[in-house]
This record gives C-alpha cells, structure tokens and sequence, in this order.
C-alpha cells in the first residue's frame, strides 16, 4: 500500500456550493488522532492562557461553566477531505477568555492534554469565531471527539480545533505547532485549499 | 491513558519502502524520550490521522511522522536517537578502511 494519502484519494472534486474546494461531505463524524486518547478528570481539568511574559490566566472547569456560553452552529472541515456541515456546539468564546488580558502578541500555540498543539494567528481566534466548547449535539462532549473541551476554529481546517485543549501560549513569533512542523500549512484556510506548506 | 486504536509498525513497511531501501522491520529504533530500544515493528502507529505517527509503547512519545501530499512527502524522524539497521558486509556499503 502507498503511504496515507489524503490529499489523494481519488474522490472528486466537491460540486456542493456550500462546501470548500476538494472536500465531500460526511453524515456521521469520523474520529482521527495522533495518539492514546487523553482521559482528564473534570475535577483536575483546567484551561491557562500564557502571556508572551509568562503571566497566566487560568479556569477550572466550575469557573469556565460560570462564563458565559455561546451555542455554535458550524460546519467542519477535515484536512483529510471530509466536511460536516451544521454541528451544533456549547463554549465559551475566546473573546470572553481574551478579555482583559493585556497582550502584544500576534500570535497563539494551542497546547493540548496529551501533547498536541497547533498554531494560530490571535486575531482569528476573536470575532466571535473561536470557542472552547463542552458539548456537542446536546450532550457531553465524547474524549473520542476531544472531550471534555476542545477548541473550537471552524473557518479552518480542523486540525486547528485542537481536541483536549489544555490551553493557549500568546506569542510574539508564530510557532508551527504538530502537524504544521510535519508539513501541513502554517494558517489552513479550507476555502482557499491551504492544506499543505507552500499551498 | 488508554487506546487501541493504534496498528503495529509493520504497517509502516510499505509506506516507508516509498522512500527508503530498508526493510523497516528488520530495524530497531531507540526512543528519544525514554531511550527503550526495540524493533520499529513494536511501534504503536497512528494512521486515522492526517499523517501516520509511530509512537513508542513504553512511553507513547513520536518517534516517526510521515505525511504525503499528492507530490510530496514529509519524514520526522527526531523522536528517533538512532535506526540500527542489519546490513551485512556482503551487501550495502563496506566498512570504512
């Protein structure tokens, strides 16, 4: 067999008006991971925010449930060509989270229980299209699809919603994160097809 | 944690045979993280993923990362110390005199 080949399955091209170039759609919501899937305790479960001075913000699981929630519907779009449309989502918006927090950065590394990370531009997680979500569909949010949180950036790939997400490092200088330093594209932009470096 | 949704680094075989002549198999890695040494074949590999990830089953840390675009592919291997690789003198490259 060829090496994985999402890029290069042979599917055709999507034709559907509300999907990005390249992608099919999906009904049922496929599980991928790098590795064991982390199991955290609710009780031990906390969120930081780190400052490019080191300054931490951080948020037990009582106090984010005490912030207030926002209820997405997004659609989702995998890297690995499958995209699901009109998920419903319960978080907290990372405009809650930022605020007043008093940072120059341009950018943020999303770190995650179990070692993940990835990286993002700060300002795409304001505008109200960014979360750190605990529920899916109307329950608990399964650890097979993150839980209990995970980001939440559905105007990119979703490699960028970092599942099990532990918190956020606010930085100065972009830093490419796990699969952005194996090859993947540094910003991953669906509707522009920017899967890989360099597309 | 736990997890089995992981196959075994033989699978890695094929995949790697695209870009080297080394029986993966055959190889025995070090781990990086937890320096337990055994043979590629024991990794724990990731494959629904956007890339495979060959983990360590002592410790899970990455020691492989393979992604392939359509015309390119990329090959981590910093997880790994060394790839001990069986190469007698009657084949591959001799000794350095």
């Amino acid at each position: 067999m060829g090496i994985v080949s999402p890029g290069f399955q042979g599917r055709p091209r999507s034709s559907a008006p509300d999907l990005p170039p390249g992608q099919y759609l999906t009904e049922d919501f496929p599980v991928l991971s790098a590795g064991p899937t982390p199991r955290v305790p609710l009780d031990t479960w906390e969120f930081v925010l780190t400052d490019e001075t080191g300054a931490e913000y951080r948020w037990s699981w009582d106090e984010l449930m005490g912030l207030p929630q926002d209820t997405p519907t997004v659609d989702l779009h995998c890297v690995t060509r499958w995209s699901k449309l009109g998920t419903t989502w319960q978080g907290v918006s990372l405009d809650t989270l930022l605020d007043g927090v008093d940072t120059g950065a341009r950018y943020a590394l999303a770190h995650s229980y179990g070692g993940y990370t990835t990286n993002l531009p700060l300002d795409d997680l304001r505008g109200g299209r960014a979360w750190v979500v605990h529920t899916y569909d109307g329950g608990p949010l399964p650890a097979e699809h993150g839980g209990p949180a995970r980001l939440l950036v559905p105007h990119l790939y979703l490699w960028k919603s970092a599942k099990w997400v532990h918190g956020l490092r606010l930085l100065v200088d972009d830093r490419p994160g796990f699969w952005e330093t194996a090859g993947y594209h540094d910003y991953g932009d669906p509707w522009r097809e920017q899967r890989y470096q360099g597309d | 944690m736990t997890d089995m949704s992981y196959l075994d680094g033989n699978m890695l075989d094929g995949p790697l045979r695209e870009l080297f002549a080394v029986d993966l198999s055959s190889t025995t890695g070090r781990c990086d993280n937890c320096g337990t040494t055994g043979p590629m074949a024991g990794l724990h590999v990731y494959s629904h993923a956007p890339g495979l990830i060959g983990r360590c089953p002592a410790c899970t840390g990455v020691m492989v990362r393979l992604v392939r675009a359509p015309e390119r592919a990329w090959l981590d291997l910093r997880g790994t110390t060394y790839l001990q690789v069986p190469m007698p003198l009657d084949r591959g490259l001799a000794l350095p005199r």
